[in-house]
């Protein structure tokens, strides 16, 4: 298909490279180098979407980030985006896009009918509207939602891959235009680490759509020699497609590359500490608040001259612009070059007359000076504007209109400072009075801003603010200044006239009526809104802001900014910088969620740890349970086995025969020094002195509060040595508590820790044939229950391999936990589940662990402890020294600790044996028709005992102890089961298989 | 003693030694990944400050602590790496006189001396792009004028903690990893250094 609207040379584009893509599903051609906006204009495409909330027809308003009106839809299916601006969008071969909010297409808009209605619909209507009744707002959203039209979001995986890379250099330039490309430049020859990043696929910024000379020649190519130089430094890294999108604490900077399709990662997230960072981000222009300013053909003036310059694009054929001051006119001046008709240039301004405007007379474009656009005509493209002179007040206009045919509208308001990485950087924008705009004001951070982006517009000004800023950047990075002279290039300077700022362009009719002047195009904000939201009360500009919509969302009031402040302050009596700015948050511009991930997703989300023994369990059909990072097994699968089934075998194999366990998840921590005892008798709750080498203890860890927080088995290896036992979900944070106290409490406790949880491997041989197990692998170590009693460790060899052996259990039944270094751990087990097919050893997991030990009443940390637990109310007395001090022993005579209906661990027995409650299920003493029912406590852990043959329960119970052999009730959802309160000990309380 | 076949290294599941059998002559991959050989590692723990300490340790060692915060110290066969003001990881062949040595030496000067050969996975990353593959997942700066070889760290990778010790200037790092986050942190970085173009290389390269 002909391009209707390309120009038959010039622009950076590459005739020689035809791209076909789909719009709306109609097929297009445009050529390499252009943008999805470029193409479409090229094609004589102007209507490209809906707005917000009025459903207005729309077209392409920019050519660069502030687009408001062409949000599309890239591709359909797995790789789909939405809202991406049109004018960002690098064209490719094959892209299919699509207009966003709009049903059924853009041309035929259903909910147009809501720009009709619009008298209906002021600000903030949807919080009048739909605020009550508050329970309907669920539905209401969804329908406003649907309605509003976001775009859709991909819902299949998304294909690409995403990363992140993190980077540390001297001087970041963010922006690749020519104050960016000369600070460095300039920083770059200093030997200095540089980065320069710029959003667009190309370097060059404005001058790729302007038609300045730099020394004599086109200014493209003192880019392309600036460009070789710095590709040639070996320290300095060129960014293209690469967004600035976050400015952080500590000159902590986030940047998005898009590296395309072709190379594997398609986005990556640049996390860059810098130390000097120059801020190059230019300036966005400002478009003009008049009657249907929104119109299709409505385009920012420097919008419409890189289109005809750089993309070699007429944007229409007859063009009238629409102007506040000079620097419109060289889109008049490069319209004409490139063959479009410019009707005329009205200028707000009475008497124009700087250099360009001399140059338009010279070429016979007609100037109205103190004229406005007052009306707009044609809906989906505009075809003609309405003008009228503006009175000597520029509060009105007077005389008769005049019609102008027209299908191109270009209009400039002025220039603002892109601010927005600035405001991030902790900086607050001062405004310069003089000239209307705000500009940066003092630095928080190290950074700086240069060229447009610090309010300095003109070429040569922005080229040696940048080679002085890249300089001093450099040096204040600590480089040393280069010795080669820096020469400035050459730009002939023009001189412009001051900008004339009327915030509402005064027109036939009162704002707000007849016609709709929009302020904010992507929020389908307008002036007559920010009016009424003064008049409301909403004064500041943060409440005007998100009463309004103002400068929300991802447009953060790129385009919108500075006019609704300035409406405001007027509203208000107030001067613009009285009135405050928003803030402007990160990102700068969307960030896909996919980069934010980068890699750590599927199995790389989080780090899975394993026992040396994993794969074995793998192999074994184990169902495995996290426990923090660790993957434990949880019990091990049979063919034709429910879980129940399982638990029930290896809970039965631990009683009856042998059974085998997997401990080397459970942290351990080897303590040395002198004063290794006293550090035990601080951190746990008993005493430790008398504590004899190659003998064990249990201990409980507190919290200052008297919170129990920790337990384990502590065992003496010399004398002055201790290994530390520690749960497996609490060994990091035990070694941080420890260390914490050791080095902030205690420095003068001579004792030192080291964490040994990955040293080694730990095996539990629990069960009656336990020991004849292990006497078959070791002939060093006497095994006999009084050579080796219960609580006590030795040390020497099992299966050949050095071992510690330690005589402690869990489960109630004479074990052995064996230690070997983690590398001869699968040999141990590989060894013992040999040896052991003639006792039917049986492998078992995490879910029979917690039954045997319920079984015997031991607590599990976390499970009948919450943090609201003390050792008092778990019936561990015994475990609390008298004689000493340790962490938490104080809290303990607290008042509350004290109370005599604190919950206490009891035992609980289901009235019908074969009833299993449901862990966390409340009870209740006294049984009532309906909540509420004063509750007196909850089950912490609950199982079927196959050991018992029957259900079993731990729970904390007010005043429990005291209320042993009463019965209670567990209301459920369709059942309320009847329990007795019993003794947590349900098994062998009297320890006789533990010592045997 | 413990019969060496039963022992299994930390990475010894993914068969690293058939791989780079199999996968040949390295290339032009930029990046160049090896499970290290089982050494002595022995955790140390004292002060500084205290001459007799340092002497006993350089007597057996053969060469003296390093002081400098994240800097090593390599001796005939043994390497010191610094972890923290009183903590150093002495690396070395497998050596269990020396380990012994070392504890017999330091009794009564208030040190600790552990051995942690076992707890930790040493991975080998070499080749033109093995500084890239650790920026992906490491937030300290590793250009050369700001690490070099014979400087090390206690680092987060991707979401391991890890030591990271710049063993050559080609660049050539050790990567010392807690044994149990070995399997991750392996998959972890052969998924980063995928667009460079992995081998897998013998343990000894």
């Amino acid at each position: 298909m002909a391009q209707s609207h390309r120009l038959s040379d010039g622009g950076r584009i590459d005739r020689e490279q035809p791209l076909g893509f789909t719009f709306n599903g109609k097929s297009y051609q445009g050529y390499a180098g252009d943008t999805l906006a470029s193409a479409l204009l090229a094609n004589g495409v102007m209507l490209v979407g809906r707005s917000f909330k009025y459903h207005r027809p729309r077209g392409i308003l920019s050519a660069g980030v502030e687009e408001t009106n062409a949000p599309v839809q890239l591709e359909t299916g797995p790789r789909t985006e939405p809202n991406l601006p049109a004018t960002e969008i690098e064209l490719y071969d094959g892209l299919s896009a699509a207009s966003v909010n709009c049903w059924p297409s853009v041309e035929i808009d259903a909910m147009e009918v809501n720009d009709l209605l619009s008298r209906l619909m002021p600000a903030a209507f949807y919080y009048k509207t739909f605020m009550w009744p508050a329970r309907f707002w669920m539905s209401y959203e969804k329908a406003i939602r649907q309605a509003a039209g976001l775009g859709t979001t991909p819902v299949h995986r998304d294909p690409d891959r995403y990363d992140k890379m993190h980077l540390h250099c001297d001087v970041l330039v963010a922006g690749g235009g020519p104050a960016g490309l000369a600070a460095a430049l300039a920083a770059g020859r200093t030997g200095a680490r540089v980065v320069i990043a710029e959003q667009q696929a190309e370097f060059g910024g404005a001058l790729l759509g302007e038609r300045d000379e730099i020394d004599g020649a086109p200014a493209i190519e003192w880019v392309a020699a600036a460009l070789a130089e710095l590709a040639a430094m070996p320290e300095v890294r060129l960014l293209p497609r690469t967004t600035v999108f976050g400015y952080y604490d500590h000159n902590f900077v986030a940047l998005l590359e898009h590296r395309g399709d072709t190379v594997g990662t398609r986005k990556r997230l640049w996390k860059v500490r810098v130390k000097q960072t120059v801020l190059a981000t230019g300036a966005i222009e400002r478009p003009l608040v008049f009657a249907d300013n929104d119109r299709p053909g409505i385009m920012l003036a420097g919008a419409a001259r890189t289109y005809a310059n750089r993309f070699a694009v007429t944007p229409g054929r007859r063009a009238v612009i629409f102007t506040n001051n000079d620097d419109a006119y060289r889109t008049a001046l490069d319209l004409k070059a490139a063959g479009v008709e410019v009707a005329c240039v009205v200028d707000l301004r009475g008497d124009p007359d700087g250099d360009l405007p001399d140059r338009a007379d010279a070429q016979g474009i007609e100037v109205l000076g103190g004229w406005a656009v007052t009306a707009v005509h044609g809906r989906k493209r505009v075809n003609a504007v309405e003008v009228m002179a503006l009175d000597a007040s520029g509060e009105a206009v007077d005389g008769e209109p005049r019609r102008i045919d027209c299908d191109l509208v270009c209009v400039s308001g002025g220039w603002n400072p892109t601010l927005h990485l600035f405001s991030q950087s902790g900086g607050r924008a001062r405004f310069d009075a003089a000239r209307s705009l705000f500009v940066p004001g003092d630095s928080m951070q190290a950074e700086c801003s240069v060229g447009a982006a610090n309010g300095t517009f003109g070429l040569a000004s922005c080229l040696t603010e940048g080679h002085e800023a890249g300089a001093a950047a450099a040096a204040g990075a600590g480089r040393r200044r280069s010795q080669k002279r820096i020469s400035v290039p050459r730009v002939a300077e023009t001189v412009e006239g001051a900008w004339r700022n009327l915030w509402v362009v005064p027109g036939k009719h009162p704002v707000g009526r007849r016609a709709k002047h929009f302020v904010d195009l992507h929020n389908d904000v307008t002036a007559a809104d920010i009016q009424l939201s003064a008049r409301e009360g909403y004064e500041s500009v943060e409440h005007t802001k998100r009463y309004t919509t103002l400068g929300m969302g991802p447009d953060q009031g790129k385009t919108s900014n500075i006019a609704g402040l300035a409406i405001l302050a007027r509203e208000r009596g107030a001067d613009i910088p009285d009135v405050g700015t928003t803030t402007f948050r990160p990102p700068y511009t969307p960030v896909t969620f996919g980069a934010l991930a980068g890699r750590d997703i599927g199995p790389l989300a989080d780090p899975v740890r394993r026992t040396p023994m994993h794969h074995w369990h793998e192999r074994a059909g184990a169902v495995f349970e996290d426990v923090g990072q660790w993957k434990r097994p949880r019990y091990y699968h049979r063919p034709s086995e429910t879980m129940g089934d399982a638990v029930d075998r290896e809970c039965l194999a631990a009683r009856n025969s042998v059974a085998i366990l997997d401990a080397s998840t459970l942290g351990k921590i080897d303590i040395q020094g002198p004063d290794a005892a006293e550090l035990l008798n601080r951190v746990y709750t008993n005493a430790w002195d008398a504590l004899a080498v190659d003998r064990c203890r249990y201990g409980l860890m507190l919290g200052e509060d008297g919170m129990v927080m920790d337990d384990g088995v502590t065992a003496r290896l010399g004398e002055n040595r201790y290994l530390m036992t520690t749960t497996t979900g609490n060994a990091a944070r035990v070694m941080g508590w420890l260390e914490e106290w050791l080095q902030t409490e205690w420095p003068e406790l001579k004792v030192h820790l080291t964490s040994v949880t990955e040293q080694w491997a730990t095996v539990t041989l629990s069960g009656p044939h336990a020991r004849r197990l292990l006497g078959a692998f070791t002939t060093d170590i006497d095994l006999d229950a009084k050579a080796f009693p219960f609580m006590s460790l030795r040390q020497g060899t099992v299966a050949g391999i050095p071992a510690r052996v330690f005589r402690i259990s869990f489960t109630g039944e004479s074990s052995f936990e064996i230690n070997v270094p983690a590398g001869y751990g699968l040999a141990l087990w590989t060894a013992l589940m040999g040896a052991g097919e003639k006792y039917g050893i049986t492998p078992y997991g995490t879910e029979a662990m917690h039954v045997l030990r319920a079984e015997k009443g031991f607590i599990i940390v976390g499970q009948e402890t919450d943090g609201t637990v003390t050792p008092v109310d778990l019936g561990m007395d015994w475990v609390l020294s008298k004689k000493k001090d340790f962490i938490g022993k104080r809290s303990l005579d607290r008042a509350d600790c004290q109370r005599l209906d604190r919950k206490q661990l009891v035992g609980l027995l289901t009235e019908d044996p074969n009833s299993v409650l449901p862990e966390g299920a409340q009870i209740v003493s006294e049984l009532r028709d309906k909540p509420p029912m004063p509750m007196i406590g909850h089950v912490t852990s609950s199982y079927f005992s196959a050991n018992l043959g029957r259900s079993i329960a731990l729970a904390l119970v007010k005043d429990g102890r005291a209320r042993q052999g009463q019965t209670v009730h567990v209301p459920l959802d369709d059942r309320t089961p009847r329990a007795v309160i019993a003794d947590p000990a349900f098994y062998d309380p009297e320890g006789d298989r533990l010592h045997g | 003693m413990a019969d060496p076949f039963q022992w299994q290294s930390p990475l010894a599941h993914l068969g690293l030694a058939a791989r780079s059998n199999r996968e040949g002559d390295p290339g032009d991959a930029g990046v160049h990944l090896s499970e290290r050989p089982a050494r002595t590692q022995v955790n140390l723990r004292g002060d500084s400050a205290d001459d007799a300490f340092n002497e006993a340790v350089t007597m057996v060692l053969g060469v003296g602590l390093p002081a400098r915060p994240n800097t090593t110290a390599a001796g005939e066969g043994v390497t010191v790496l610094w972890l923290g003001p009183d903590e150093w990881l002495v690396v070395a062949a497998p050596d269990v006189d020396r380990l012994a040595a070392l504890e017999t030496a330091l009794a009564g000067h208030g040190a600790a001396v552990t051995e942690v050969s076992e707890s930790r996975a040493v991975i080998g990353l070499t080749g033109a792009n093995a500084r890239e593959v650790l920026m992906k997942g490491c937030a300290l700066d590793l250009h050369p004028r700001a690490f070099r070889a014979g400087r090390c760290a206690q680092t987060l990778l991707a979401r391991a903690g890890v030591i990271l010790h710049q063993t050559g200037n080609e660049p050539a790092y050790d990567i010392y990893v807690a044994r149990s986050f070995a399997d991750y942190l392996w998959t972890w970085l052969e998924d980063a250094a995928g667009e460079y173009g992995v081998r897998v290389t013998g343990a000894d390269t």
